[in-house]
């Protein structure tokens, strides 16, 4: 038997793989392909303290192999998360991520804060959102601003912290150091690169909010030379994620220093892709003998 | 229960300019299929990698077929254009909740408006009672004949060139129809003025929605429309168009 278990914080996951939030609602939709309980860990869709409506419509365009999307953190709000979404994520043999996102410092903390209690493994806090104007990315582009909000919300959080990074900085190491310095105990990143699409034929952009976060294949090497970067610049464990498709994918992360990996916008061309990168990963191990995936992780040499 | 297959290619033609008639052969997928829900057509281009949703024109369940009639809008609906007979195609479906056939209203009028036409013939076709259905086309016409079979059809088009020269409404009180249900799939200004008129008339009336869709299963809140009360899922005012639609009652949504 192969050992696939990664630790984040303590935390043991029977695999690396997780799922982007916002690809995967809280879990439910997919379900109906097949058991949430062979992922590491499922990961919600943003969930604020009050229930945001999001964005206008049109909300997502395709790119080349990739998309755009500004659906602006549309969610419930936390109290339908923990009465509907955290019981049913329960009746799986998986671990729970809540990613949260607010407008100012104190609306991180309430949700963090209340999630205290609730049978929640780790919070993941969105500072990142390119797509909507208050809050989230306000965090996410200023080091001082990132080293204050995690230091806020590590004050009210029971659960260990993934700060979320955003792409859209000069440096992300500098970003990866000040969620560091304040305190968190896991980064994740990629979140989307800001971009846009204009529809020559109605000469309109092809989304409502003009820019959007671009996700998929498009944006993985990127998204890999971020998470070798990071991980050589802080001694977190890194969540990597950013075009993830299938197992190979999911290998560069890991051997460039992600202990675990999302899958995101690949959920969306093919439902069961989480599950099949869990399972290629396995595949991966055995054509190479590896018996401990731990061995691999940021194992990339030269 | 949807389930993803990859579909056999029993037959396609181009019916109209840009417009194309494709029957498939599916395993579960025919059985299932209600009018009005759609399937989720993937790209083998991984460049390309959101499912086009596309509505479902005609089910054979005994034999597992499924006809869509879609307008080439891209370079996936392109592809899908270019599949022979013999060829695989990868869909995922049914999808989405399909117009109510238990409503026991028995005047009933269907009205659609270009590639929001394809839904209706699977809808008369299983629709009980006196069935007339309004077709509004911007100029050639495509469907005509199967629409025929189920139901007395009245043309509208853009140009004159066939039927009442404007709109499906125009064409409808043209012909001084009368119905005590409504059903309608088109472009969002066709369904807009239908939806005021069944209102104003206080007929029943079912709208089939159309947004631009990512996952097509309800887990991205890509394609939500706006509704007038409070939405189970989200608990705003978003119901999700692939999901709790496409099809919703008129008094449901805002347009």
């Amino acid at each position: 038997m192969r050992d696939t278990s990664v630790t984040l914080a303590g935390v043991e996951l029977k695999n690396p793989v997780m799922t982007a939030s916002g690809t995967f609602g809280s879990g439910a939709e997919y379900s109906e392909f097949y058991d949430l309980g062979k992922l590491g860990a499922v990961v919600t869709k943003g969930v604020a303290n009050v229930p945001w409506p999001g964005n206008p419509t049109p909300r997502i365009a395709e790119t080349a192999s990739g998309m755009l999307n500004a659906i602006g953190l549309q969610n419930p709000g936390l109290d339908v998360i923990l009465t509907r979404d955290i019981p049913y994520l329960k009746k799986y043999d998986t671990k729970i991520v809540v990613n949260v996102c607010g407008k100012t410092v104190e609306d991180y903390c309430e949700v963090v804060e209340r999630l205290r209690t609730e049978p929640v493994d780790l919070l993941e806090i969105n500072v990142s959102c390119p797509n909507v104007k208050e809050g989230g990315i306000a965090f996410g582009q200023d080091p001082r601003a990132l080293e204050a909000i995690t230091k806020e919300v590590k004050r009210y959080a029971k659960q260990p912290v993934i700060m979320k990074l955003s792409p859209n900085v000069t440096d992300i190491t500098e970003m990866a150091r000040a969620a560091e310095a304040g305190g968190a105990d896991i980064l994740s990143l990629i979140n989307t690169l800001t971009g846009m699409k204009i529809d020559i034929h109605r000469r309109t952009f092809a989304l409502a909010n003009k820019t959007g976060g671009m996700s998929g294949p498009a944006i993985k090497p990127v998204a890999v030379r971020m998470v070798y970067q990071t991980a050589q610049a802080v001694k977190l464990p890194i969540i990597g994620m950013g075009g993830i498709c299938d197992a190979s994918d999911a290998m560069e992360f890991i051997l460039a220093g992600a202990t675990a990996v999302s899958v995101g916008t690949a959920n969306f061309a093919n439902p069961y892709a989480a599950l099949q990168v869990a399972e290629g990963i396995e595949a991966y191990m055995e054509q190479y003998q590896v018996e401990n995936i731990k061995t691999l992780i940021g194992a990339v040499s030269g | 229960m949807k389930s993803r297959e990859f579909a056999t290619v029993i037959e396609q033609s181009e019916i109209a300019d840009k417009i194309y008639s494709l029957w498939i052969q599916t395993n579960k997928i025919a059985e299932e299929a209600r009018p009005g829900q759609f399937l989720s057509l993937y790209s083998q281009d991984q460049s390309r990698m959101l499912p086009r949703p596309i509505s479902i024109c005609e089910i054979d369940r005994e034999k597992g077929h499924i006809r869509m009639v879609y307008r080439i809008a891209g370079e996936g609906t392109e592809e899908f254009s270019h599949k022979k007979p013999g060829e695989q195609l990868e869909v995922l479906g049914p999808l989405g909740n399909g117009f109510p056939l238990d409503t026991g209203k028995k005047r009933i009028c269907l009205i659609g408006g270009g590639i929001g036409i394809p839904p209706m013939v699977q809808l008369a076709r299983e629709s009980e009672g006196e069935v007339q259905i309004v077709a509004g086309y911007r100029d050639a016409l495509f469907l005509t004949e199967e629409l025929q079979q189920y139901g007395s059809l009245y043309v509208a088009t853009e140009d004159g060139s066939a039927g009442t020269k404007g709109t499906v409404l125009d064409a409808l009180k043209a012909h001084g129809l009368t119905a005590d249900l409504i059903c309608a799939c088109g472009p969002k200004p066709m369904l807009r003025a239908v939806k005021a008129y069944a209102e104003e008339q206080g007929i029943l009336c079912y709208l089939s929605m159309e947004e631009r869709m990512a996952c097509g299963i309800g887990a991205c809140l890509a394609c939500v429309c706006q509704s007038r009360e409070v939405d189970a899922h989200t608990h705003v005012h978003n119901k999700r168009v692939c999901k709790d639609g496409p099809v919703f009652l008129s008094t449901e949504v805002e347009l």
